[in-house]
């Protein structure tokens, strides 16, 4: 009996060990986030090399895939990765500095009307762009609907109505237009929270040192103060970007869009795992779309990292 | 003369923020344009919709278009409020599983000790960069194979794991001091005491900008809806709502309906961030990332 006990307390007080481990507060993530990202980014570095049509099991063929995509798939390379590094690098650096620009105006009005603008700035952000282009297929609509095409009219600017997204060179400036439109997102609410918290002592003891004026303030005080939300505004900005896909689809009403305007690397791979369910090759592509993306990220970390 | 770098933040209006004031009017219209248009053609009786010229502003506002949504949808078989109890039932799910398992790992990732502590952080980290599309595939045959391929958890279990919130979350606990951890613990308190008892409250900003974030990440989610999922009954309202932007073909019915639908997914949003943005503003004070 008095043995028993003893078993039973040495029990309650290692199950207590256990409910107090760290690693406790950690497992459910740590599963969901092995299971959901880890994993699935190995498993898709895996697939990367075989054929796979999501039937028979996967074949291993080496680095074929990679051969096909990056020597015989014209529409990859030359639509696919070119409109995609041609919108992020567009929408990207110009959304990042509009992104800076405005929270920095931003940070300079009475807190009330900060309020009003920050959300009128931050909601085309959080329309999702599937849903908002049900705006702008409206507004560049090439029949009688179109709105702008009835104001250019008017102001006599064109003279009949240009099929905007029908026409292979409007349809890109088009999507990074409402890219840069929907671009304000998280990175620019910690780019303004930052800016506000910039420790304003910094800025008089600046004074004195002898900054003159507002330019060496922005390049002296306020980026190097804020380096944090710089790098975390540029990493957001990264993924917006290179995440971008069925813009084209969307606008133009059809997969693919009219000449592959707009294709982007996303749209590839879903066209190939999802509609041909070529598995392999779309996993190669999206390996690719992985390293494309770590490398920019290394940039932005090298731009706004803190110095070690 | 010594000001010019003083006024972050004012207290109220001087002369010299007119010019701010004039390009933030400028852009803040742009910006809410296509809102406003949006509601404006939610609105739109069917007339004018389709009047040539075309008119921005609404002039005899009506709910026709919200009776149509509504009609189209039940006769379709499934009812629209079907795919909107869908939406409901994971969102929340998904924002109060998110906001616990994020919350606790948040915590131990800051305060605790633990061995791979430095390592998870750093994966973490790096998972920011990460591109969901990238692994849609893997992810479909895990879902597969752990069998939760058309249940409700297909469309919740994906949105789990958020790297973000994770991170935003441990970098305002780590703000939070030591000394009071300390103290909570000679009183004789455990870890999970001090968790719901010291932790929970203080890092209420962060977690309602993570609240947010996966509020926004799972109302507008398709992917679960498109791939996870291929019985109609268990979808949810915004894969609804894109079928019937992109599905319902003839531009001239669709296009009051699209707009309703369209409201309908943005408005929540909208409101959600509204009420909160205060706090999310607070939480995201000491975001940013230091290598």
């Amino acid at each position: 009996m008095k043995s028993n006990n003893k078993e039973l307390m040495s029990f309650k007080k290692r199950l207590g060990n256990v409910k107090e481990s760290p690693y406790i507060f950690i497992l459910p993530y740590a599963v969901l986030f092995i299971m959901l990202i880890v994993l699935p980014v190995l498993v898709a570095i895996g697939l990367s090399f075989t054929y796979f049509n999501t039937i028979e099991i996967p074949k291993f063929i080496g680095f074929k895939n990679y051969v096909d995509l990056l020597t015989g798939d014209s529409v990859f390379l030359q639509h696919g990765v070119s409109n995609t590094i041609m919108y992020s690098l567009i929408v990207g650096p110009v959304g990042y500095m509009l992104a800076f620009f405005l929270a920095w105006m931003l940070s300079q009005v009475p807190h009330r009307v900060r309020t009003i603008y920050t959300v009128i700035i931050y909601s085309p952000s959080i329309t999702g762009p599937i849903m908002m282009s049900v705006v702008w297929k409206v507004i560049f609509s090439g029949d009688q609907t179109g709105y702008l095409n009835y104001w250019l009219m008017r102001l006599q600017i064109i003279n009949e109505p240009v099929q905007w997204l029908q026409s292979p060179e409007h349809l890109m400036p088009i999507m990074i237009f409402i890219g840069l439109w929907g671009s304000m997102g998280v990175g620019f609410l910690a780019m303004l929270a930052g800016l506000l918290n910039i420790d304003k002592t910094l800025y008089e003891a600046a004074y004195i040192d002898g900054i003159r004026n507002r330019w060496q303030e922005v390049f002296y005080i306020t980026i190097p103060s804020m380096k944090p939300q710089m790098l975390f505004g540029a990493v957001m900005a990264i993924i917006g970007t290179f995440n971008a896909s069925g813009l084209a689809a969307t606008l133009s009403g059809g997969t693919p869009p009219p000449q592959y305007a707009g294709w982007m690397i996303v749209d590839h791979a879903n066209d190939f795992g999802f509609i041909r369910y070529e598995m392999g090759y779309a996993s190669a592509i999206t390996v690719v779309l992985l390293l494309i993306v770590i490398i920019f990220n290394k940039i932005s970390y090298k731009l706004f990292g803190e110095d070690k | 003369m010594a000001n010019i770098g003083m006024k972050f933040n004012p207290q109220k209006f001087h002369r010299n923020q007119i010019r701010f004031h004039i390009i933030l009017i400028i852009l803040s219209i742009f910006m809410a344009l296509p809102i406003v248009f949006i509601i404006n053609n939610a609105f739109k009786p069917f007339t004018e919709l389709f009047a040539y010229p075309p008119r921005f502003f609404v002039k005899k506002p009506t709910l026709e278009n919200f009776r149509l949504l509504f009609n189209f949808s039940a006769e379709s078989g499934i009812p629209a409020s079907r795919y909107l109890f869908n939406s409901i039932i994971v969102t929340v799910s998904v924002i109060l599983l998110t906001l616990l398992i994020s919350s606790c790992a948040a915590f131990a990732l800051s305060k605790l000790e633990f061995k791979g502590k430095v390592t998870f952080n750093k994966i973490n980290t790096l998972a920011l960069m990460f591109v969901p599309v990238a692994v849609a595939i893997p992810r479909f045959l895990i879902i597969v194979n752990i069998g939760i391929f058309n249940t409700y958890l297909a469309h919740i279990i994906p949105l789990l794991a958020m790297p973000i919130g994770i991170f935003l979350l441990k970098q305002f606990i780590d703000q939070l001091p030591d000394e009071l951890l300390e103290a909570a613990k000679i009183d004789g308190a455990g870890k999970w005491k001090i968790y719901f008892r010291i932790v929970l409250p203080l890092i209420k900003p962060p977690l309602v900008t993570v609240a947010i974030l996966t509020f926004q990440a799972s109302w507008a989610n398709v992917e679960g809806s498109n791939i996870f999922v291929d019985r109609e009954a268990l979808r949810t309202l915004p894969f609804y709502m894109n079928t019937l932007v992109s599905g319902s073909g003839n531009i001239v019915a669709g296009a009051g309906m699209s707009a309703v639908a369209a409201l309908i997914m943005f408005v929540p949003n909208l409101v959600l961030f509204i009420i909160l943005q205060n706090k999310v503003m607070d939480s995201m004070a000491h975001t940013g990332i230091k290598n």
